[in-house]
């Protein structure tokens, strides 16, 4: 489904990608780990066509989103949704208008039957009846499910999320968690996480990818993971879970 | 004994340093500068080619009428009544010099419609509609809204500035009539209470001196620094670094207005000079 080839992307003398190869099949939930800094989301902009790498490849159903033309493009964020980090809601805009957005963009729907699919998405990131508010209405939580249900709308077969559970409470955090789940496989969709929070990732990936010095250093199922006998990788996910024990309490 | 000369490399060597900083410094800035400048070109070049396409979004496009055209209007008959009544108060201790005074009616009109009616509205509008479409397109831009709308296969110069730069340059010359209707009325207001002249010869003198081809000129003129404006509005905007945050929007929102104001100024002195030579008018 996605193919990334030998990825390299500098920012002045800083070296963020160098030579990163990835594949994640269809209808799996990969979460790509990592520190902060490693270009975990520069990786996420890179998918979606937001910046182009200095090197390489990026293919997505065999198109190459590096090299492919505005037009052409569009074709192809048209099979993507995407949940971005602050959720990025329209905030001139209602839930429903946010939400419903991509569609009355892209599909020549009339405005009744736009508004079936704004029911029908919020009713699966359960936030009923919040079509007329507006984003500064909502708590974090509710922002992020809402920029869910807008990255859903179109009926995508990749979902990207950027750090989903990013300043949310523990018991949010792990809504949203169970929220990618369903969405997954109600949806049977390819999904890509991003984050460092280990209790998300272990929670909803069917493979993971640790990203250290610009390359993919472990990659595996969960439990693979694990077993990886990789100090970065072992010091990472241990430390990671040692800070979300010092946050709880 | 050797002190001095040794004083006297360092001085050198420190003045060649402050003059190498200073011409890196001036040369950055030029650079920069001479970048932006393209990257603005390129926006407006866009914006044009966009405008043009298919799908045409009417809907967004009433909406900033709205927003620029009837929002600003109070503004704009307030500005052009007063710049009106001070052009003819300036104007009659002028003229009353050289016992022309019975002109201020021609003064008034001939102004007002060549220069002032145009540049008070696209300075009103540089300050209200400029500035806040930087602060809008900025935020959008800081809190990831402009790359929410590019994921979403949406172009963001269609769907954000193609409506803001059509809307500027088509309210522009219809907010400039409002101006010099209500300046000529600011200058006969003045000219009847304060000077106690002759109301109906002033505005016989208006008529007289109130040529099409001055207005037209005038219009064009007024669509030109509403292009302007709209222009430097959203490239200030999409060019703040989202790490900049609230105050790379503050800085932005700021330059958006000044720099507004100086490309109207550099644009209308462009313009006059073109008019004058291509079509003679004076």
């Amino acid at each position: 489904m996605i193919w990334i080839e030998n990825l390299w992307k500098n920012f002045g003398n800083k070296e963020v990608l160098a030579g990163l190869e990835l594949y994640i099949p269809r209808g799996e939930t990969l979460v790509i780990m990592g520190r902060s800094g490693c270009g975990k989301s520069v990786l996420l902009k890179m998918i979606t066509g937001l910046m182009k790498p200095d090197q390489g490849q990026i293919w997505i159903d065999g198109a190459d989103v590096t090299r492919l033309s505005r037009k052409a493009l569009d074709r192809t964020r048209q099979k993507l949704g995407m949940l971005f980090q602050s959720a990025a809601l329209f905030d001139s805009m209602t839930v429903a208008e946010n939400v419903g957005f991509m569609v009355s963009q892209h599909m020549k729907l009339s405005k009744h039957e736009i508004n079936e699919i704004v029911a029908e998405k919020l009713h699966l990131v359960q936030l009923d009846g919040t079509q007329h508010l507006r984003p500064a209405e909502l708590s974090g939580g509710m922002r992020k499910r809402v920029g869910l249900a807008r990255a859903i709308a179109c009926n995508p077969e990749v979902i990207l999320y950027d750090e989903p559970t990013t300043g949310l409470d523990p018991i949010t955090a792990l809504e949203i968690n169970r929220l990618i789940r369903d969405l997954h496989q109600k949806l049977q969709v390819t999904s890509v996480v991003v984050t460092h929070d280990m209790d998300s990732a272990f929670s909803v990936g069917t493979r993971m990818a640790m990203i250290h010095q610009g390359q993919v250093i472990a990659h595996g199922t969960p439990d693979e993971i694990w077993k990886i006998d990789n100090p970065v990788l072992q010091q990472f996910i241990a430390n990671e879970n040692h800070h979300q024990d010092d946050d709880c309490r | 004994m050797n002190r001095q000369p040794s004083t006297q490399r360092q001085t050198l060597y420190d003045s060649r340093n402050l003059l190498i900083r200073f011409v890196d410094f001036a040369g950055d800035r030029a650079l920069s500068g001479i970048s932006g400048l393209g990257s603005a070109t390129l926006l407006v070049l866009e914006t044009w080619l966009l405008a043009f396409r298919r799908p045409f979004q009417l809907n967004l496009l009433v909406h900033q009428l709205f927003l620029i055209g009837v929002n600003s209007i109070s503004v704009v008959l307030i500005s052009g009544l007063f710049t009106g009544m001070v052009l003819a108060t300036q104007g009659y201790y002028q003229l009353i010099q050289l016992s022309a005074e019975g002109t201020l009616g021609k003064f008034v009109t001939v102004s007002v419609v060549k220069e002032l009616g145009p540049m008070v509205t696209a300075f009103v509008l540089a300050g209200r509609i400029g500035a806040s479409i930087t602060a809008e397109l900025g935020t959008m831009k800081v809190t990831e809204q402009i790359d929410a709308l590019e994921v979403m296969a949406t172009n963001p110069v269609k769907y954000l500035v193609v409506p803001r730069f059509l809307a500027c340059a088509i309210m522009l010359p219809i907010l400039t009539l409002f101006a010099i209707v209500f300046g000529i009325a600011g200058g006969y207001l003045a000219a009847i209470i304060l000077f106690d002249m002759n109301g109906l010869f002033f505005l016989k003198l208006a008529q007289a001196n109130l040529f099409i081809s001055s207005i037209v000129i005038s219009l064009v003129k007024a669509s030109a620094f509403g292009m302007a404006i709209a222009s430097i509005g959203c490239y200030k905007g999409f060019t703040i670094s989202s790490a900049g945050g609230a105050e790379g929007v503050g800085k932005s929102t700021t330059g958006s207005a000044v720099t507004s104001l100086v490309t109207i100024l550099a644009l209308d002195a462009v313009l006059n000079q073109m008019l004058h030579v291509v079509f003679g008018v004076e």
